[in-house]
């Protein structure tokens, strides 16, 4: 299919999906451990994608695709951190 | 032996890597980045500390308008990419059209942030409330005034794409922009799960 040979109209489809994704998850009152982990995930998953496809870091120098992602990592790692210690 | 023709007038990056825009505004985003990671850390550890009644309050927000927002700022960072591509193949009118459509999007975040404010404020909520209602308030106004800086680069870019500015050679300043563009798009898909969703 034409449609998604342009990366970013892959990134934009699964980007919708996930948010409807996280916004399900938001209806039926997911809470605890596995519902932090998945949406987390989900947000890690859609990061990426704004950073490799959007912003077009995938073939950029490698120390700011580094970066970034790394920021991601940080910024997740500190939540699910902050989550799991809330759970305790 | 350098060729007439292939003789670099610029160093080219290691295998051919590029960095879209200039590379001041890469050091910008950065900066950005690292003042909302520390802002949506302290909201965690907060939050931590007053489980229940996050637990409680985060059940007022609206999240059908969060997650409608997340749509608009990812379609409207779709629609900068397609401009960029559009200037990479000297496309002129598609470059406008889509930084207009992009502006768009982010005009409908704006609207819809406006009356998620105006039915909080309305119920006498204010930034005095509780801690909850704190970082609810501040950490999605510190993100719209993102929002309203990247329309206002993304109106830059509309002028100046309409002047012909743009193109295969010259993607530079559109590229820079749509960096910032994306990094408002990145920050809110991070703020919509943890300010609404996580619990």
């Amino acid at each position: 299919m034409d449609l998604l040979k342009n990366p970013a109209h892959r990134a934009w489809i699964v980007l919708v999906i996930a948010t409807a994704i996280t916004w399900y998850l938001g209806e039926v009152g997911a809470a605890g451990t596995s519902a932090i982990v998945a949406m987390l995930l989900i947000a890690f998953v859609k990061g990426r994608l704004v950073i490799l496809d959007f912003m077009e870091l995938r073939e950029a120098p490698r120390l700011w695709r580094i970066l970034l992602e790394g920021w991601l990592i940080v910024v997740s790692s500190l939540i699910l951190l902050a989550y799991w210690i809330s759970l305790k | 032996m350098l060729q007439s023709t292939t003789a670099p007038t610029e160093p080219q990056p290691a295998e051919g890597r590029r960095l879209p825009g200039d590379l001041a505004i890469w050091f910008f985003i950065l900066a950005e980045m690292l003042a909302f990671a520390v802002f949506f850390a302290t909201y965690a550890f907060a939050r931590a500390k007053n489980v229940e009644m996050f637990n409680l309050y985060q059940q007022t927000l609206d999240r059908n308008l969060g997650a409608l927002n997340t749509l608009l700022l990812i379609t409207g960072s779709w629609f900068i990419v397609l401009a960029v591509q559009a200037a990479h193949r000297d496309n002129r009118p598609a470059i406008s059209r889509n930084i207009l459509l992009g502006w768009l999007c982010g005009g409908g975040f704006l609207a819809v942030k406006v009356i998620e404010y105006a039915a909080k404020f309305g119920a006498g909520i204010s930034l005095s409330t509780n801690t909850f209602y704190m970082f609810y308030i501040s950490l999605t106004f510190f993100h719209f005034m993102h929002v309203i800086l990247g329309m206002v680069i993304l109106t830059v870019l509309w002028f100046q794409s309409r002047n012909g500015a743009y193109g295969s050679h010259n993607a530079h300043g559109l590229e820079s922009g749509a960096a910032y563009w994306h990094m408002v798009d990145l920050l809110w898909i991070v703020l919509f799960p943890l300010v609404y969703v996580m619990r």
